[in-house]
C-alpha cells in the first residue's frame, strides 16, 4: 500500500494485498451470511421450521437410513392414504442429497440429521453470497462484487427463506441459481468449453433442487435471443449457449421428477427454439465470414425465400405440438405466472397458498428495503458500458421483477438480482464520489509540481490499461480491479482512501469531478443509507423471519409466553394412538403429522391430488354425520383441527375454512360457498348462516369453547361465536392442547341400531385421554 | 428470372467451394465429423418416425448424443480456428482438453440415460 513511485512493483504489491484483503472480506461476508441466520436458533431452539421442511427432514432421514437406491424407489404409504405417494419420483432430490451426503462426508464428526438439516440453509446462503460475488465480479469488477455479496448476505427476502431450520428447497436453490448464472456469464466472457461444462453441471444441480429451474432455462435463451437481436452475437455466445441446452436437457431428464418433461413441456421449448435460431445465426455468420460481401447478398436473398417457407413449416409443427398437449403443455403454476389471474380462476388449491398471492407494496420495502431505490441506478450503471454480461443482469432483474409481482414467493428470485444491481450502483457511486474527493484532496495537499512526475508514469500505465480494456470486452481486467477496490475499502474503512489518487489521475481528468463538499456529504449519506439497510436487515432477521411457526411466542406485560401446542399435539398422537391410525387434517398439517407424529395422513402439503384434498375439504364443510361418513370411508381414526380463537393465533383452520369450502366445492358441487357467507361476509357470530354453524369445522373448533370464558369470545375474529352450546354425536374430543391450539377428535364407532346398546358401546369405547375433560356435555341445553 | 437465379446459385456454389477450399485440413476434418454426427441424428429421427419412439429415453439419448457431439465439435472448431480473433490466446491443446472433458460428461450422462 505504499505510494507507487515505481509503478510495476507497487502495482503487484497492491494487487496481492488487495487479493488478500478481498479474500478476507469474502470470508467475513460468508460468516456474516451464516451468523445472521442463527437468530432463530438463539431465540428459539435448533428446530426445523414450518411445513415443507418437515417433509424434507423426513426424506433426509429416510435417505441416510436406507441409502440412495431405496430412496429412488421409495413408495410412501404413510401419506395420501389410501393412495400413497411415490416419493423418489416426485421430489426434487437436490436438497436432501446435499444434506445426506454432508453426513456421509463428516463420518468422523458425528452430527445428527436434524443438526445438518437445520444448518444447511445458512451454510448455503454463505455460498450464495460468494456466488453473487463471482457473478457481479464478472459483470462489473471486484468492488461491485463485494458490495453485492454483502447486500445478498443480508437481504431480508432471502433471509426469510434461509434462516437456520428453514430446511427447504429454496435454501440450496438460490445458490445454485446464482452459481449457474455466474458460470453462464463466465462462459460468455471467456468462451471456454470447460466453464460451459461446469455450467451444465451447475444447472443440473439446480434442476435437482427446485422447480424454479425453469426460470434459468427460459432466462438464458431470452438473453441469447436478446444478444442475437441486438447484433451482439459472438462465437462465445454460441459456446455458452449451445452446449448448455444439449447437456442441460439431458441432465435435467436424468432427474426423475423432471424426466421427459425436459423435452415435452412448453416451459422448455423456448430453449430449443433459441437453440435452432442460434444455429441458423451461427451458420449465417460463418457463411458471411468466408464469402465476399456481394456473394453474401446473393446468398441471403436465396436463403431468405427458402428459409422463410421452412420456418413457417417448423413453427406450424411446433404450434400443433404445443396445442395437442393438454393445458397447452404448461403446468398450472407456470400458467399462473404468465396470467396472474389464472390460479384464482381455475385452481383454488394454488391460489389458496398465501405465498402464491401477489405481493403488496410494503412487502417490497420489507423484503428488499433500500435495494428497491438503488436498483434503477444499478441499471443505469449497467448501461455504461453495456456488455453481454451487464445486459444479462438487467434482463434477469426485469424478468424477476415481473415474477415477483405475480407471486410473493418469487420475491426470492428478485432478491439476488436486486442485490447485484444495487451492489453495482453503490460501488459505482462510491467510486465516483471518493475519486472526486481524492482528486480534490490531492490538489489541496500537493502542489501541481510535485505531482507532475508521478502522473506521467501513471498516465502511461493507466493508458495502457485503458487500451487493454478496450480490447477485451470483459470488464474484469486490471483497470477495473484498481478502479473498484478503493471504493470497497472506503465502504469498509473510510480512512484509507487517499493513497490511490494518482493512479486514476488520467481518467479523472476526463470525468466529471464533483465538488469536495458535495461528494463528502454524498458519501456520508450513502454510508447512512447502508447502515439503515443493515439495521433493517438485522431487525428483519431477528424479529420478523426467525419464528419457526411450530413454536410461537408472544410478549405481553407479564413476560414472554411460549406456545408449544403443535409439538404437544403431535407428541400426543405419537404416544397415544396406534401406529397405523389415520389422521385427517387440512393439508397444511400433513407433512408435520407424518414427520413428527409418524401417523398416516390423508392429504399433505404436496398437493398432487386435488380430488383427495377436495374430499377432506368437503368433509370439513359438511354437517357432522356426512363428514363422519366421508372420514369413515377413508379409514380415518382421528381428526385434527387447529384453532386459534383462544390465544389469538390468526392462521388457524377457521380462517382457512373458506378455502376448504372452495376447493371442496370445486369437485363436489353440493358444497356451495354462498351457503357459508352471510351477505358475502364470512362470519362465525350469531349472524352466521346455519350451514356454517353446523359444519364440522365450526363444531370441532368451537366445541366446549364457551367453557373457557363463559361467553365464547373468539380472539382472532374478535367476536362472540354464534352457537355456543352443542354436543358432538359422531366425534369425541380426545385431546386438546394447553392453549387449545390443536384439538384432536376421534371418530366414534358406528352406532348399533338399538339406542341403549349404542350408549353402552360408546362408554366402553371411550379411550383414556390426556385431555381435560369433564362432564360438561351434560350442561348443554342444545340438541 | 429463373435463369438469373439459377446462374446466381451456380456462382454462389462455386464461390462457396473456392472459399471453403482455403480452410485448413484440421478444420475440414472437424467439419466432416460434424456433418457425420448430424447425419446420424437425422437417420435416428427418420427411424423414429418410421418405427416409433417407444423407448423414448433411448431415442432421446441417441439423438442428443449426436447433436451434442456436433455442437461440441462446432465449439472446438470455433476455438481452434486461427482466423477467429476472439480466441487468439487460447492454445488449441487447451481447447481440445475442454472438448474431451465436455464429451466425457456428455457421454457419461448419455450412458446413464440410455436405460
Amino acid at each position: 500500500m505504499v505510494a507507487p513511485v515505481e509503478p510495476k512493483p507497487g502495482g503487484t504489491l497492491r494487487n496481492a494485498f488487495g487479493g488478500v484483503l478481498g479474500f478476507f472480506i469474502l470470508l467475513l461476508i460468508g460468516v456474516l451470511a451464516f451468523s445472521i441466520r442463527l437468530f432463530s436458533v438463539i431465540k428459539y431452539e435448533s428446530v426445523i421450521h414450518e411445513f415443507d421442511p418437515y417433509f424434507n427432514y423426513r426424506v433426509t432421514q429416510f435417505l441416510t437410513k436406507n441409502g440412495i437406491y431405496e430412496f429412488w424407489n421409495w413408495f410412501d404409504d404413510r401419506t395420501w392414504y389410501p393412495l400413497g405417494r411415490v416419493i423418489g419420483g416426485t421430489v426434487y432430490p437436490g436438497l436432501t442429497l446435499t444434506a445426506g451426503t454432508m453426513i456421509l462426508n463428516s463420518l468422523n464428526i458425528p452430527l445428527s440429521v436434524e443438526t445438518v438439516c437445520v444448518f444447511t440453509a445458512p451454510v448455503f446462503s454463505a455460498f450464495a453470497a460468494w456466488a453473487t460475488y463471482f457473478l457481479t465480479k464478472e459483470v462489473k469488477g471486484i468492488g461491485s462484487g463485494l458490495t453485492a455479496a454483502t447486500l445478498l448476505a443480508l437481504v431480508p427476502s432471502y433471509i426469510s427463506r434461509s434462516v437456520a431450520g428453514s430446511y427447504d428447497n429454496e435454501a440450496v436453490a438460490i445458490f445454485a441459481l446464482i452459481f449457474t448464472f455466474f458460470l453462464y456469464i463466465k462462459t460468455l466472457n471467456t468462451g471456454s468449453l470447460f466453464y460451459a461444462t461446469l455450467n451444465a453441471l451447475s444447472y443440473f444441480y439446480m434442476v435437482c433442487s427446485w422447480g424454479g429451474y425453469t426460470f434459468i432455462i427460459n432466462l438464458i435463451p431470452m438473453h441469447a435471443l436478446l444478444c442475437i437481436v441486438t447484433g451482439r452475437y459472438s462465437s462465445r455466445l454460441y459456446i455458452a449457449y449451445a452446449p448448455l441446452v444439449v447437456l442441460g436437457t439431458l441432465l435435467a431428464a436424468l432427474v426423475p421428477v423432471v424426466g421427459f418433461n425436459a423435452v415435452m413441456t412448453s416451459e422448455h421449448f423456448a430453449s430449443f427454439l433459441v437453440f435452432i435460431i442460434i444455429h441458423v445465426v451461427a451458420f449465417v455468420y460463418f457463411i458471411k465470414g468466408i464469402l465476399s460481401p456481394k456473394m453474401f447478398k446473393v446468398a441471403i436473398t436465396l436463403v431468405l425465400t427458402v428459409g422463410i417457407a421452412v420456418c413457417i413449416a417448423v413453427i406450424a409443427i411446433l404450434v400443433a405440438l404445443v396445442a395437442s398437449s393438454p393445458t397447452k403443455g404448461w403446468s398450472g403454476r407456470s400458467l399462473s405466472l404468465l396470467d396472474p389471474t389464472y390460479a384464482s380462476k381455475y385452481i383454488p388449491i394454488i391460489a389458496s397458498v398465501s405465498e402464491h398471492q401477489p405481493p403488496t407494496w410494503p412487502s417490497y420495502f420489507m423484503d428488499i428495503n433500500i435495494l428497491a431505490f438503488l436498483v434503477p441506478a444499478g441499471i443505469i450503471a449497467c448501461f455504461l458500458p453495456l456488455s453481454d454480461a451487464s445486459s444479462f443482469v438487467v434482463l434477469y432483474l426485469v424478468t424477476s421483477v415481473y415474477f415477483s409481482g405475480v407471486m410473493v414467493r418469487l420475491m426470492l428470485v428478485l432478491a439476488p438480482a436486486a442485490c447485484i444491481l444495487s451492489g453495482i450502483a453503490l460501488s459505482e457511486a462510491f467510486d465516483v464520489l471518493t475519486r472526486s474527493v481524492k482528486l480534490q484532496v490531492v490538489k489541496l495537499l500537493e502542489g501541481p509540481l510535485s505531482n507532475a512526475g508521478e502522473t506521467k508514469d501513471e498516465n502511461s500505465t493507466a493508458h495502457n490499461d485503458v487500451l487493454k480494456a478496450d480490447k477485451q470486452v470483459a470488464t474484469n481486467n486490471k483497470t477495473e480491479d484498481v478502479k473498484e477496490r478503493p471504493s470497497k475499502k472506503n465502504r469498509k474503512k473510510d480512512k484509507e482512501n487517499t493513497e490511490k489518487a494518482p493512479v486514476k489521475y488520467h481518467k479523472e481528468k476526463r470525468l466529471l469531478v464533483l465538488p469536495l463538499e458535495a461528494s463528502a456529504i454524498a458519501i456520508i449519506l450513502l454510508v447512512v443509507l447502508g447502515s439503515l439497510y443493515v439495521i433493517h436487515c438485522v431487525w428483519a432477521a431477528a424479529e420478523a423471519y426467525s419464528a419457526p411457526s411450530i413454536v410461537l411466542t408472544s410478549r405481553s406485560h407479564d413476560g414472554l409466553h411460549v406456545f408449544d401446542d403443535f409439538r404437544e399435539a403431535y407428541a400426543w398422537l405419537r404416544h397415544n394412538t396406534e401406529v397405523d391410525d389415520k389422521v385427517a387434517s387440512w393439508w397444511d398439517y400433513g407433512y408435520q403429522t407424518t414427520a413428527m407424529a409418524n401417523r398416516t395422513v390423508i392429504v399433505d402439503n404436496n398437493t398432487w391430488n386435488n380430488t383427495h384434498i377436495a374430499t377432506v375439504g368437503t368433509a370439513m364443510s359438511s354437517p357432522e354425520k356426512a363428514a363422519w361418513e366421508i372420514f369413515n370411508s377413508l379409514d380415518v381414526k382421528y381428526v385434527l383441527v387447529v384453532f386459534g380463537g383462544l390465544v389469538g393465533y390468526p392462521s388457524d383452520d377457521i380462517n382457512k375454512f373458506l378455502w376448504m369450502v372452495r376447493i371442496g366445492g370445486g369437485v363436489f358441487p353440493h358444497i356451495k360457498e354462498p351457503d357459508y357467507l352471510r351477505d358475502g361476509q364470512y362470519r362465525i357470530d350469531a349472524q352466521a348462516t346455519p350451514t356454517m354453524l353446523n359444519c364440522l369445522m365450526y363444531k370441532l373448533s368451537y366445541y366446549r369453547f364457551v367453557e373457557t370464558d363463559g361467553k365464547g369470545f373468539d380472539r382472532v375474529r374478535r367476536t362472540e361465536i354464534g352457537k355456543k352450546h352443542f354436543k358432538l354425536s359422531h366425534f369425541e374430543e380426545v385431546f386438546t392442547t394447553h392453549h387449545w391450539m390443536v384439538r384432536i377428535y376421534k371418530l366414534k364407532p358406528p352406532k348399533n341400531r338399538m339406542k341403549g346398546k349404542a350408549k353402552k358401546a360408546k362408554h366402553t369405547s371411550k379411550p383414556l385421554s390426556g385431555a381435560r375433560r369433564d362432564g360438561s356435555t351434560k350442561r348443554n341445553p342444545w340438541q | 428470372m429463373a435463369k438469373s437465379t439459377s446462374s446466381d446459385v451456380l456462382t454462389l456454389i462455386r464461390s462457396l467451394r473456392s472459399a471453403y477450399a482455403a480452410t485448413p485440413t484440421n478444420l475440414k476434418i472437424i467439419d466432416l465429423y460434424v456433418v457425420f454426427a448430424i447425419a446420424t441424428a437425422v437417420i435416428q429421427v427418420v427411424y423414429m418416425g418410421i418405427v416409433g419412439s417407444f423407448p423414448f429415453n433411448s431415442f432421446l439419448s441417441g439423438v442428443l448424443s449426436c447433436v451434442g457431439t456436433a455442437v461440441l465439435a462446432v465449439c472446438l472448431r470455433i476455438q481452434v480456428n486461427k482466423e477467429n480473433k476472439e480466441f487468439k490466446d487460447l492454445p488449441p491443446e487447451r481447447a481440445f482438453a475442454d472438448f474431451v472433458l465436455c464429451n466425457l460428461v456428455l457421454h457419461l450422462v448419455i450412458m446413464n440415460f440410455l436405460g
